[in-house]
């Protein structure tokens, strides 16, 4: 390749940071291009310093790193070329290419914009630095842009600030933000991660339509193949500051050669597994539970039905007391008639986007939220308990059945408890056994996770994301529970720390016959991990199904409009675009009629379809209405 | 909508105020005696006689022989009307013995503010962006012993150069000549003159402290995202610096508006005993030890409304700066 012809040649980059007593290398020797008019997707894990070198790109690295090597960027415009890391740190020129000639997104949307300012105020900024402009120019420059992302009232959106805008939203103002000048580079950092999948297809489409129409390059940082798939021209895998592999999306989705990108493909859960076929975790984590107790014996007459949940509703009410004057309650069905039951041994999925309530379920299951009306009854065989009335005695006996797994690996720890105290305190509460009795059961929680016993005088901040997380399971099967519930317990790791969580759990839940709930915005894992699925929306369980049917017949619209918006790691299915925004997952004016409550108000119900698949709609319906074939 | 607000927040205060009142009453009138007690015990130590006809006819002219709720709402009903109570001690009405030194107390209080944020703030956004710079590590060294000496020891240690150096007293907020003259051109030249010693010695831990905090929030807020935000747009350094993270850290600096206002004119009694300022510090100071009781009362009744003042002003100077304190009403999205 000429280097003539590369929009941003990168030779030879190191990145080191001055820490206490040393320098560490965070980015060795690396070599990538991008060509203009085209993606070039830099993919790694977190910590193997793909953002570092969008950083580096932009001339915005920390004080404390240092970058070597040649950052060259070709402007198309004049075709000059500039060495990036030869220009003085925020000196003139180049800032005169930031946001100009080469622009960022962030994976944060709720962070990447200041909540003081307007979005219009801070999307002009941009125009304000780089251009000769008046105030109404700007403006009108600015509402086209807003216009062009996607706002449908440009300038009533001018005027709003951040925090009034939803996650979605907010990242197409930071599109508008970064494109406004039309650079010839994006950056995109991560930009959908944060992001629920059918919002994450929108802005994915977006991006490339905008990506077409200014004829702009992009480098896409991401960890998720799928998107890698769906958007890349060429594709540069870095693992732990090294480039493993470059090249074109074809060759190395098609053939890849190094050990780590295989690893990593493998260890991504697709719809395509076979039942029954196993993620192949980077590092896989033994498990053995011979030491922790015998599996639960089979109790003779063990009612299949272990949790029982009927009509759970769950509203809050936010009163918005503006600061000057103006007060109006609304409520918010957080959960709204919510029923299921969970078998015992079975893993139930509950998949749904963020506020759609399939947290709010959970806590209530736990106790941790007390529902407006409904039931849940835990059945293990030796009397049916309520779960959400139960006090004193019957409750210290429900927390020993029922345990959780939390998502966010380092808050659920806490920081001030070496990893034995926090094995041990369920079982210190539950007053079982003495000191030696319990330092001996957690040494086998510790073994059936797979974690050396040396490491228990250890505090949780000296262990991985993975490791933790581990720790937290240990901690929710000290007491021997029934049912677990884990509330996306791998959506804050790593895609090959991921497949390792998830195989310890379908292990652990084979070897101790364990029951699980387990919630999930990702389908692809909760198709991984369950035997049933529910979708929730809105507060309301839409459809329920066997896997495999929810999977190769969704009824429901937008079970379908999920299923269509997740990004395959597979070059031969891309997302299509045109059917996802015609099924309009997300939004119920635009279903099908009969999955919508009527003008009478007549409420919907689930209806169903034959083995065990259920589907919300109206009550009037026939169920071959429902079916779109 | 702003100004109901407001008018809200002003009828909030008189509930407030009341129970203060009678919190101040209450711990005035917590110590066993009043002030004919131990005026009649200062005497007596003297070795002068008593006349007992006397104290019971000041007793009753007092009020000293009423129930203490009776006095309370006296006193409360006194003060709605301006009439803030008799002071034993000077044998004048309060408003008469605190008049001047109330203004003058105000004034210092005042410099001493913009004193403060004028040092503090540029120092603490040097001292965030320059953060462990040896530039860094001298101003918090000296914002740390800005902290750790006491004011009053720095007020002497400056008297006691100025004596030796230039030969003359620092003492005092004016020349002698002026005390208790008229506002004058030349009483006002002499008030500035004498001024900056105090401002000096009474910010120095607050701008010390100001810095530091100054410092942590501006740290915390360079971390934010939106100020690599800011950058990537090409923002020059300086206004990325003031127009994001400054504005962010001003929440923090504006909320403390309420705490300032009180600290700054108790803080400073010791100060000013030193000084032979003419502030009311040193006053107060001295009615309670005399249970000089309603000059006390006066005062502290003064420093409980400049708290409900500060607070109200923060809140409604918040509301300005901050879209999400003001916004919160609005319907999203």
């Amino acid at each position: 390749m000429k280097s003539g012809s590369d929009l941003l040649r990168i030779e030879n980059l190191g990145i080191s940071f001055s820490m206490l007593g040393g320098r560490l290398h965070v980015v060795k020797g690396a070599n990538l291009r991008v060509l203009p008019g085209k993606v070039t997707a830099l993919v790694g894990e977190s910590g193997s310093g793909k953002s570092v070198i969008s950083q580096s790109v932009m001339g915005i690295l920390p004080n404390t790193a240092k970058a070597t090597g040649k950052i060259l960027f070709t402007d198309p415009l004049d075709g000059r070329t500039t060495d990036i890391l030869q220009l003085p740190t925020d000196g003139e020129q180049i800032r005169a290419l930031r946001g100009s000639r080469m622009a960022k997104i962030f994976q944060e949307p709720m962070t990447s914009l200041s909540p003081l300012h307007t979005v219009g105020n801070q999307i002009s900024e941009v125009l304000a630095i780089h251009t000769e402009s008046s105030k109404e120019e700007r403006r009108a420059r600015t509402e086209e842009m807003l216009d062009n992302v996607g706002f449908s009232n440009p300038s009533r959106t001018y005027d709003m600030y951040p925090f009034e805008l939803s996650g979605g939203m907010r990242q197409r103002a930071m599109i508008a933000m970064a494109l406004i000048c039309r650079p010839a580079l994006l950056i995109a950092d991560e930009p959908t991660t944060a992001l629920d999948v059918t919002i994450q297809a929108q802005i994915l489409e977006l991006l490339r339509e905008l990506q077409h129409k200014l004829n702009m390059a992009m480098l896409l940082i991401t960890h998720d193949l799928g998107v890698v798939a769906n958007m890349a021209d060429e594709v540069v895998v870095i693992y732990h500051g090294e480039i493993m592999e470059a090249g074109p999306v074809e060759a190395i989705f098609r053939n890849p050669q190094h050990a780590y990108l295989k690893g990593l493909m493998a260890a991504v859960p697709h719809f395509d597994m076979k039942p029954g076929e196993r993620l192949k975790a980077l590092r896989e984590v033994p498990v053995k539970t011979d030491t922790l107790w015998a599996k639960k014996k089979e109790v003779a007459n063990a009612p299949e039905i272990l949790l029982s949940v009927r009509d759970l509703t769950k509203s809050y009410k936010t009163r918005k007391s503006g600061l000057f004057g103006r007060k109006h309650t609304t409520e918010v069905r957080a959960v709204d008639g919510v029923s299921f039951d969970i078998r015992r041994g079975e893993c139930l999925g509950l998949v749904g986007e963020s506020g759609s309530g399939k947290t709010t379920v959970s806590k209530i299951l736990m106790r941790a939220v007390t529902p407006d009306s409904g039931s849940v009854t835990f059945d293990d065989g030796s009397g049916k308990i309520n779960v959400l009335t139960a006090q004193g005695d019957d409750l210290m006996d429900l927390r020993t059945h029922i345990q959780m797994v939390f998502q966010d690996p380092v808050s659920s720890l806490s920081p001030r408890m070496t990893v034995q105290n926090i094995l041990s305190e369920p079982l210190e509460i539950h007053g079982r056994g003495d000191r030696a009795y319990r330092l001996e059961k957690v040494r086998g929680l510790m073994q059936a996770i797979g974690l050396d016993q040396r490491f228990l005088n250890r505090y949780p901040h000296s262990f991985s994301g993975g490791q933790r997380q581990r720790i937290g399971i240990a901690r929710a099967l000290a007491l021997g529970p029934q049912l677990l519930i884990c509330d996306e317990p791998v959506s804050a790791l790593d895609v090959s720390v991921q497949a390792q969580i998830l195989n310890l759990l379908k292990d652990l839940q084979k070897q101790l016959g364990l029951t699980y709930l387990f919630i999930s915005h990702n389908l692809a894992v909760v198709d991984y991990m369950a035997d049933r699925i529910a979708v929730m929306w809105g507060g309301r369980i839409v459809e329920l199904a066997p896997r495999e049917v929810i999977l190769r017949n969704p009824v429901h619209p937008y079970t379908r409009g999920l299923l269509a918006a997740v990004p395959f790691p597979d070059l031969d299915r891309p997302l299509d675009f045109t059917t996802l925004q015609a099924s309009g997952a997300s939004e119920q004016g635009e279903w099908a009629p009969q999955f919508r409550p009527d003008e009478a108000g007549d409420p919907l119900i689930p209806a169903d379809l034959g083995d065990g698949h259920f589907v919300l709609a109206r009550k009037n319906v026939d169920v071959r209405e429902l079916r779109p074939w | 909508m702003l100004l109901k607000y407001i008018l809200w927040r002003i009828a909030a205060m008189i509930p407030t105020l009341l129970i203060i009142s009678a919190l101040v009453f209450t711990i005035i009138e917590l110590p066993p005696g009043n002030f004919l007690d131990s005026q009649i015990a200062e005497m007596q130590a003297q070795g002068e006689t008593v006349n007992l006809q006397d104290i019971e006819e000041l007793r009753h002219q007092y009020g000293f022989d009423q129930p203490p709720v009776l006095r309370y709402f006296h006193w409360l009903g006194g003060m709605l009307h301006g009439d803030f109570g008799y002071s034993f001690e000077y044998q004048l009405p309060v408003s008469e013995v605190v008049g001047e030194r109330m203004w003058l107390t105000i004034l210092v209080s005042f410099v001493t503010i913009i004193f403060t944020w004028l040092i503090a703030f540029p120092i603490g956004m040097y001292s965030a962006t320059h953060q462990y710079s040896w530039g860094d590590y001298g101003l918090t060294l000296f914002g740390l012993l800005g902290i750790a000496i006491p004011n009053f020891m720095l007020a002497l240690i400056l008297m006691y150069f100025a004596n030796i150096w230039f030969g003359t007293s620092i003492g005092h907020l004016m020349d002698q000549k002026f005390l208790n003259e008229p506002m004058s051109w030349e009483k006002a030249r002499s008030i500035l003159s004498h001024l900056w010693i105090p401002v000096i010695i009474v910010g120095t831990a607050g701008t010390a402290g100001m810095i530091r905090r100054l410092r942590a929030n501006l740290l915390d807020e360079l971390q934010k995202q939106y100020v690599m935000t800011a950058r990537a747009k090409g923002l020059h350094p300086f206004k990325t610096l003031v127009k994001y993270p400054l504005r962010m850290a001003l929440n923090f600096f504006v909320s403390d508006i309420g705490s300032i206002l009180p600290a700054i004119i108790s803080g400073a009694e010791i100060t000013a005993i030193v000084l032979s300022l003419e502030t009311t510090g040193p006053m107060l100071i001295k009615a309670l030890q005399s249970q000089d009781m309603y000059l006390a009362g006066s005062f502290l009744m003064f420093l409980a409304f400049l708290t409900v003042i500060g607070v109200l002003i923060s809140d409604i100077a918040l509301a300005f700066l901050d879209p999400r304190i003001r916004l919160a009403g609005r319907s999203t999205k």
